[in-house]
C-alpha cells in the first residue's frame, strides 16, 4: 500500500517536473510545477514529515508558485511564443543531465549502500514538529541561522522592491 | 516503509530534469521554475535522510527550513530582476540578455 502511494505521489512530482522543462506554454508550466510541488508534500508525508508537508503547500504551492504565476503574466507577450521552448544547445543539456542522473545512481547504489533493505527502518521520535520547534529557538541549535534567515528575508523583500519598482526619469 | 534508495533515487532524477531544465531553457522565468525543482529534490534528500538516519534530532528537518526560506527569497529576488529587464529589454529570453558582454 504504502510502496502505491509513493508511487502516485513520485509519478506526480517527476512528471510535473517533465513537464515544466519540456512545455511551451509558461501558463501550463507553472500549473505543472504546482503539481510537482504537491507530489513533494505527498513524499513528506510518506517520510512522516506532516509540518513539512503543509509548509511546503503553504509557502511553494500558495506563495512561491503563485508568484511565478504572476510574473509570466506579467513577462508574456502572445506574439513572441511561437518561438522554440528550448535553446540550440538542449542535445548537450541532455546527456550532461543524463550523466549526472547515472553517476547520482552509481554513488546512491553501489559506492554508499544505504538504505536498500526495507527493515528496521528507526523509531521516529515522540514529537518532531515540537523538536525542530525547539531546536530553531535553542540557543545550542539553530537560533542564530534562525535569526540570518529572517534578516536575509527582509533584505530580499527590500531588495526586490527597490529592484522592481517603476523608474521615472527625472 | 520504501526504502531509503527509492527516495533518493527519486530526487535525483528530479534533480536532473531541473539540471536540464536550468541548461535547456530560454525563457528566464522557466529557469527559475527549474531551480525550484532541483531545491525541491533537494529537500526530499535532507528530508528522507532525517528520516532515516536520525530521525530522533531534527537536523534534517532544520536544514530543510532554511532551504525553503533561501528559496522564497531567491524567488521574490529573482522575479524582480526578471520584471526590471523586462521593462528595459520588452522580451526575458536568456540568450539575448547581453547587456554585459563587451
Amino acid at each position: 500500500m504504502t510502496y502505491i502511494v509513493f508511487g502516485f505521489f513520485g509519478i506526480l512530482t517527476l512528471g510535473g517536473g517533465i513537464l515544466v522543462v519540456t512545455s511551451r506554454n509558461l501558463v501550463r508550466a507553472a500549473a505543472s510545477l504546482v503539481l510537482s510541488l504537491f507530489g513533494v508534500a505527498g513524499l513528506y508525508v510518506l517520510l512522516e514529515a506532516g509540518f513539512l508537508a503543509a509548509a511546503q503547500i503553504l509557502i511553494y504551492i500558495g506563495a512561491i508558485a503563485i508568484l511565478i504565476i504572476f510574473a509570466v503574466m506579467l513577462t508574456q507577450r502572445v506574439a513572441a511564443e511561437n518561438r522554440a521552448a528550448t535553446n540550440s544547445q538542449w542535445p548537450w543539456a541532455l546527456l550532461v543531465s543524463a550523466l549526472t542522473f547515472a553517476l547520482l545512481v552509481y554513488i546512491i547504489n553501489i559506492v554508499w549502500p544505504l538504505g536498500i533493505r526495507a527493515a528496521n527502518v528507526p523509531v521516529l521520535a515522540a514529537d518532531p514538529t515540537k523538536g525542530l520547534g525547539m531546536a530553531l529557538v535553542d540557543w545550542g541549535q539553530y537560533v542564530l541561522p534562525f535569526e540570518v534567515a529572517s534578516i536575509l528575508l527582509l533584505g530580499a523583500m527590500v531588495g526586490s522592491i527597490f529592484v522592481a519598482r517603476e523608474h521615472h526619469d527625472d | 516503509m520504501v526504502p531509503l534508495s527509492w527516495y533518493l533515487v527519486t530526487s535525483a532524477l528530479l534533480f536532473c530534469i531541473g539540471l536540464y531544465g536550468v541548461f535547456a531553457r530560454r525563457n528566464a522565468v522557466a529557469i527559475l521554475m527549474s531551480i525550484e525543482l532541483m531545491l525541491n529534490a533537494v529537500n526530499i534528500n535532507l528530508v528522507a535522510f532525517w528520516r532515516f538516519q536520525t530521525p530522533t534530532r531534527p537536523v534534517g528537518l532544520a536544514f530543510a527550513v532554511f532551504v525553503l526560506v533561501v528559496a522564497a527569497a531567491e524567488a521574490a529576488v529573482g522575479l524582480a530582476l526578471i520584471l526590471s529587464i523586462y521593462r528595459q529589454r520588452k522580451h526575458v529570453v536568456v540568450e539575448d540578455m547581453d547587456l554585459l558582454k563587451l
